[in-house]
């Protein structure tokens, strides 16, 4: 197996683009003397420095997750080169013993024989040994797949959710927020009249009618999908789009409040009666100075979204249920505390990893808001 | 007074429209009635005939918008948007894919729902502004510290470690409540006490630390300054001062979430068995039973409209300089 055919999926683009984004931002902040203080006040806590070194491990394990590609099939007849249906990524390729090696059910972290005894050939009933002793960090779970395989694609699948998400609905949110602080008037009473009534709706109950409702779009057109992980990925968008639209009135309200007093300091009406056109204004002194609320948002959403993840994904308005998850980990194994023994690997598993994850994320949110936000600061 | 809520209901109509359009798109217009059918029916081999009497069955054999069969407001009257979407105003909410009254069903959860929702709120707002008092009391010192600390882990657990981690713990290891049920009357208290304290032990970590906020917050006000030049106590400021102060705010702002009470919690609902609204929806959402999500998203808007009035008002009750006009 050689050969390969690179698959790019539409959350793999737009996770690049964000990648591509931060860097973009980082190089533009170093040049603006201002933010380069603030982000010195975040390079001297030691906190911040700590969880941002552990999401960029995160980063880095979602990063290798996204290169995609379809392996060449053993070529069985000189015709042509066939490729497997199944997408695999270079964390696939990295982890292949991990995810190949394989038992027959449930068995504990490091053990040597499976979990339940079986009736075997020779000496009645005791625990049969397993194929790779000693090899599951954190043990298998019932269909004999190593946990820890589980919890590092997981990531990918969060780090999507918490990230794309707000980059979806960014342009809706920024463009609005700004439009109606700037203009004002009717545009102003229509954006207020849109997010009210999409506030209005209780969030749960949004995003539950709007995934029936794409999940009935999806299964009635299986045509558009070329491979299942193609399906999976469109339905992991969608989520990201939905989660969007039921989160992006919070931002659109806090720009369309600092628009609003942006828009009477001396500098804009400067700006104004040197004739400066109004897209010039909103582009050049508006937006830049809204940014920090922008990016704060974001890093502050990011955590919700992970543990909204995986509830939704628990409630069955999730993810697919083939895409690997943290909600979808959770919900495959829980029934497993009720056994008798009980298995607690796999819960214990994705919920450290989420835990690490969010606290992280929490902790350099805060960081981040202390100092870009000369109010937040105590 | 009065004419200022007459005139907030008004408000409120328009965007209740707005909501009721919403659904309507999605579920109506996104997807036809012929799509939820083939998949309610399974999507292959489904004959026509099928598809007919299951849209026959439910009410969606008709046109959408506008009846041109019929006559007079026969034309408006007899469309899919009048049947399933306008006559939600008169909480006339058909019946779902079982047979069974909606409208009727809520009425009958609304009590174990509320019987959840309501003390976890009381006790959940009681003992968040206890702990941040406490942080407030001691702060800047290595407990002050150590609490918000704690709040920060507390919030980065996921809901669900809580209640799987919970029952696991207080029903299968100490046995202490069963697992799961309902029971009405005194008696449901076994089953209710752990949903409720697992709520509020999952909610207390980021509310403490935003109330923490707002009492220190206050503490930079000048009149605290004023009333330690006085001579008084710290614990008198805090108490006397400080507490009665911050309070406005997180009153006034927990008090929308009063009337979305009545929708019960989806999670603690399904994991406990409650036969509440949570629980309700959930299950329709399972079952795929739009007609019953269709409701739950217009009672939880209208419920959320009228929570943003309680806190213009409440607003008004508790602080004299503000007045509505």
């Amino acid at each position: 197996m050689t050969s390969f055919k690179f698959v790019l999926l539409w959350s793999d683009a737009l996770f690049f683009l964000l990648i591509a984004a931060v860097i973009a931002g980082g190089v533009w902040s170093r040049r603006q003397p201002h933010l380069r203080a603030n982000w010195r006040k975040v390079g001297q806590n030691r906190v911040a420095m700590g969880s941002a070194a552990v999401l960029a491990v995160f980063f880095a394990i979602a990063f290798i997750d996204s290169l995609h590609y379809r392996p060449q099939l053993p070529n069985v007849d000189q015709g042509e080169v066939r490729y497997s249906t199944e997408v695999l990524s270079a964390l696939d390729a990295l982890l292949m013993p991990m995810r190949t090696q394989t038992e027959k059910t449930y068995s504990a972290p490091l053990a040597t024989h499976l979990f339940a005894k079986e009736t075997l050939d020779d000496a009645g009933r005791d625990y049969p040994p397993l194929r790779y002793p000693g090899t599951h960090v954190f043990g298998t779970d019932k269909v004999g797949q190593d946990v820890l395989y589980l919890t590092l694609k997981s990531i990918r699948t969060a780090l999507l959710i918490g990230t794309l998400t707000t980059l979806i609905m960014l342009p809706a949110a920024i463009g609005l927020g700004l439009l109606a602080g700037y203009v004002g008037g009717w545009v102003d009473d229509v954006i207020q009249y849109l997010y009210t009534t999409l506030n209005s709706i209780p969030g749960v109950l949004l995003i539950a009618a709007s995934v029936l409702m794409m999940q009935v779009v999806i299964d009635t057109h299986p045509e558009w999908f070329a491979t299942s992980a193609e399906r999976a990925d469109a339905r992991l968008l969608a989520l990201c789009a939905i989660l969007g639209i039921t989160s992006w009135t919070g931002l659109c309200r806090l720009l369309r409040g600092e628009t609003l007093k942006l828009r009477e300091l001396e500098y804009v009406q400067a700006a104004r009666a040197l004739g400066v056109s109004s897209a010039r204004i909103l582009w050049r002194h508006i937006l830049p100075n809204v940014m920090h609320i922008v990016l704060i948002a974001m890093v502050m959403d990011f955590s919700g979204l992970v543990l909204a993840e995986a509830v939704l994904s628990y409630v069955g308005i999730g993810v697919d249920p083939n895409t690997i998850s943290f909600g979808t980990m959770i919900n495959t194994a829980r029934m497993e505390l009720a056994r008798e023994p009980m298995v607690w690997w796999s819960l214990a598993a994705a919920f450290i990893f989420m835990f690490v994850l969010v606290l992280a994320a929490n902790l350099f949110a805060d960081a981040l808001r202390d100092a870009f936000d000369p109010r937040a600061s105590r | 007074m009065l004419a200022y809520l007459i005139r907030r209901l008004l408000y409120a109509l328009p965007i209740l429209i707005g909501v009721n359009v919403i659904t309507f798109a999605l579920f109506f217009i996104v997807n036809t009635p012929d799509d939820m059918a083939r998949m309610q029916l399974g999507v292959k081999r489904v004959t026509p005939e099928a598809i007919e009497k299951w849209k026959a069955e439910r009410g969606y054999d008709k046109p959408l918008f506008w009846n041109t069969q019929a006559s007079g407001a026969g034309q408006v009257a007899e469309t899919i948007f009048f049947d399933k979407s306008v006559k939600m105003f008169a909480l006339d909410f058909g019946r779902a894919d079982d047979g069974r009254d909606i409208a009727r069903e809520i009425t009958q959860r609304m009590g174990p729902s509320l019987a959840v929702a309501v003390p976890v709120f009381a006790l959940g707002l009681f003992t968040a502004i206890s702990f941040a008092l406490l942080l407030v009391y001691f702060r800047a010192t290595y407990l002050d510290f150590a609490g918000v600390v704690l709040c920060v882990a507390m919030m980065s657990v996921s809901g669900l470690f809580y209640i799987i981690g919970g029952q696991w713990l207080v029903s299968k290891i100490w046995h202490l409540v069963p697992i799961s049920g309902y029971a009405e009357g005194l008696s449901a208290a076994k089953f209710i006490i752990l949903p409720v304290i697992i709520s509020v032990l999952a909610g207390i970590g980021s509310s403490a630390r935003w109330y923490r906020t707002i009492f220190l917050e206050e503490y930079t006000r000048d009149y605290v300054r004023t009333a330690r030049a006085k001579g008084l106590s710290e614990r008198f400021v805090l108490f006397r001062h400080v507490l009665r102060n911050a309070l406005i705010p997180i009153l006034t702002g927990a008090v929308v979430v009063i009337p979305t009470l009545f929708m019960g919690s989806l999670l603690i609902e399904a994991f406990f068995g409650i036969p509440g609204l949570g629980s309700y929806t959930i299950d329709a959402i399972n079952a795929q039973d739009f007609a019953v999500v269709r409701a739950m998203v217009f009672i939880g808007s209208a419920l959320y409209i009228v929570g943003l009035l309680l806190t213009d008002i409440s607003y008004t009750l508790v602080d004299p300089r503000i007045r509505l006009s």
